[in-house]
């Protein structure tokens, strides 16, 4: 923390000529408005075809609010500058979709069609309660999930293997690396269906013909798409976990691992009662970013198996990007999605109080 | 003839063997997950050279097993001898290709402005604003990271469409930084606490104000830092397709989107396939072998606390 005394020796005039900004520019951003939601509701023409002008109001709007703060406050005002500008971008973009989002749940809003956006109550929860595909999603996200512990073992023993003393470090770093550098769309069709649909040619297709599997079934058996999800995403995300776990062995002390090599503690022993205790707390970080980062999972279901066979790899995002793109009703996507956000921020938040208790030093 | 005398006695030769071997063990094992990691990319670079029938019967390796064409490029127009004429193809390709590095830099170069001055100043001053204190402000700016883009997804397109942004270069880039945001504080925050507060108090006494103090000290010595946050940025955002097939649909969708559209169920080209997507992912494998230590160093540290 900095702390800094200052003079502000701030005039009548800066106090007057910042309140009139302020307020002059609020002003103006309510009649835009105003006028904005005569025009939407018909009762004046003023020509104005959509809310852009009221967004352009609301950045003058911003500007003076920030400009304000400098005039006013002076020297805390310009530190206020720091954190102003970030705080006005995140809220602005964040909390009024959210808003926004829950009024859209309780509506029935086809956007290409001209009806425009009526409420119809409690209708999207009752279809949401008798969805299958919701909740198939839903479960899916457990199995998805859970695939996150053999990705993270994985993880864990390349980053000991890198950690080892080991010739073309660098090389092995880079070439772990580049798997997270690729792009979803790019991943699933030139691995997960080049590599392995091609039939008979393909070299995944080839090698399993050579280990006795005669016919390899991919994406039409359940189980074996979600299989392939699961694989594609462990791929591209495994380095990610390495690279973090990687850092935190590397942050650990030489003297531990001498130390306890004196007291006779060698391989497996040295590993779980040093090593292990030492990287908890990394562990644990990582494994929550890997979870709200598997949370997300959409790009690779919607493009490698478009949720099928019917419905069984569907993440919940990408249920509902089906969901909008076969109806084009925002109303029920949107409550789906809030849903989601619900269960997130409530498992979420039982995790990390886990994490927690796991990760303070016992006494 | 000299014979040895002395010998290594037996247990120590045995300490041996089993180093070497374990030895062996790691370096297998490393070369089977290069292999797993390289393979994919070296399949999709060959892929965009091959012919029909090289596909179909399954041929590896260049030169060996087939003849390299130019099949996939000359569909994009970017084969040795189509390169100098016109190509709608081409152009196509590299409309997409622009509209991704404007979003992408854009989104990535606002974010970590924004991201910096916001961990800058939470790990400088107190703030309080109505009742929310430092750790309230943030907690708001990390919680952002576990909202799932779906959530958003659906209310921004409405929302675009009552502005008429949808189809923009500036709506894709507005919500690219918001959703690398959260990265960015994380990053840096870290960052700034490691750099010590006397250096802005020396500079203040030396009478620079305190954003003059941030730009002409603080700034540099972040930098590293920065460029990390901002590479992870960039990787995220090039990357980025559920947005992008949302938001997006004849003007200024980018690469993804392109790459995805490019298939009919049956009869896929592949050639071409591999060609679209081995460009796609060029640049990042460009910035992944060049930068792979600011990669790193980010995500280091945001592991370690």
């Amino acid at each position: 923390m900095l702390h800094v005394v200052t003079a502000d020796n701030v005039g009548r005039v800066r106090l007057t000529l910042g309140s009139v900004l302020l307020w002059g520019s609020l002003a103006i951003l309510g009649l835009v408005a105003l006028a904005q939601l005569m025009q939407t509701y018909g009762i004046v023409d003023l020509g104005l075809s959509n809310w852009r002008p009221t967004l352009y109001a609301y950045l003058v709007f911003s500007v003076c609010l920030c400009v304000t703060q400098v005039l006013r406050r002076g020297e805390h005002g310009k530190r206020d500058l720091f954190i102003l500008p970030p705080l006005l971008f995140v809220l602005s973009l964040a909390i009024f979709p959210l808003v926004f989002g829950l009024v859209l749940a309780f509506s029935d809003w086809n956007l290409s069609s001209a009806a425009g956006r009526h409420f119809n109550g409690l209708a999207n929860v009752r279809q949401l309660l008798s969805d299958v595909f919701f909740w198939t999603a839903m479960g899916n996200m457990i199995w998805y999930l859970l695939a996150i512990l053999p990705e993270f073992v994985i993880a864990f023993g390349l980053a000991l293997m890198l950690n080892a003393q080991i010739r073309a470090q660098k090389f092995f770093r880079v070439a772990f690396l580049l798997p997270l550098m690729l792009s979803p769309v790019a991943v699933s069709w030139m691995i997960g269906k080049s590599m392995f649909v091609t039939q008979p040619a393909g070299p995944v297709v080839s090698f399993l013909q050579f280990l006795g599997v005669d016919r390899p079934v991919f994406y039409s058996n359940p189980w074996a798409a979600r299989l392939m999800v699961m694989l594609l995403d462990a791929w591209t995300f495994i380095p990610f976990m390495m690279i973090m776990i990687l850092a935190g062995l590397q942050a650990i002390p030489k003297e531990l691992h001498e130390a306890a090599r004196v007291d006779g503690a060698t391989g497996w022993r040295a590993f779980w009662e040093v090593t292990f205790p030492m990287m908890i707390s990394v562990s644990v970080t990582t494994l929550l970013i890997r979870i709200i980062f598997k949370l997300k999972l959409a790009d690779l279901v919607i493009t490698l198996t478009a949720g099928g066979p019917g419905g069984a790899t569907d993440s919940v995002t990408s249920f509902i990007y089906r969901e909008y793109r076969e109806r084009s009703n925002v109303g029920y996507g949107t409550l789906l999605a809030i849903v989601y956000l619900i269960v997130i921020v409530i498992v979420m938040t039982a995790l990390t109080k886990v994490a927690e208790k796991a990760t303070r030093p016992k006494t | 003839m000299t014979t040895q005398i002395f010998h290594d006695s037996a247990s120590d030769r045995l300490y041996r063997t089993k180093f070497w071997s374990g030895r062996t063990a790691i370096y297998i094992a490393l070369l089977i997950w290069a292999f797993i990691c390289l393979f994919p990319i070296f399949w999709t670079a060959t892929t965009s050279f091959k012919s029909a029938a090289d596909v179909m019967k399954g041929n590896m390796i260049p030169w060996l097993e087939y003849a390299p064409k130019w099949l996939g490029w000359k569909k994009l127009g970017l084969s040795p001898d189509t390169i100098f004429e016109y190509s709608a193809a081409r152009d196509e390709f590299l409309r997409r290709f622009v509209n991704s590095v404007v979003i992408s830099t854009t989104a990535s170069v606002l974010a970590v402005a924004l991201g910096s001055i916001a961990a800058y100043g939470l790990s400088r001053f107190e703030y309080k604003f109505l009742r929310f204190g430092n750790s309230d402000i943030s907690f708001f700016f990390l919680s952002q990271l576990i909202m799932p883009p779906v959530v958003m997804a659906l209310p921004f397109l409405a929302l675009y469409k009552e502005l008429n942004l949808l189809d923009t270069k500036i709506g894709l880039i507005a919500i690219y930084a918001l959703s690398v945001l959260p990265i960015v504080v994380w990053i840096m925050r870290d960052q700034f606490e490691s750099i010590p507060t006397e250096l802005e108090e020396a500079a203040m006494v030396d009478g620079l104000s305190i954003w003059g103090a941030f730009t002409t000290i603080i700034l540099p010595i972040a930098l590293p830092g920065m460029v990390a946050a901002a590479i992870l940025c960039l990787v995220l955002t090039w990357n980025e397709y559920f947005f992008a097939t949302l938001l997006t649909s004849t003007v200024a969708n980018t690469l993804p989107v392109m790459v995805a559209s490019k298939t009919g169920s049956q009869g896929i080209e592949w050639w071409t396939m591999a060609a679209i997507s081995f460009a796609s992912i060029l640049p990042l494998l460009f910035v992944g072998i060049l930068l792979e230590r600011f990669i790193i160093k980010g995500m280091a540290a945001g592991a370690i606390k």
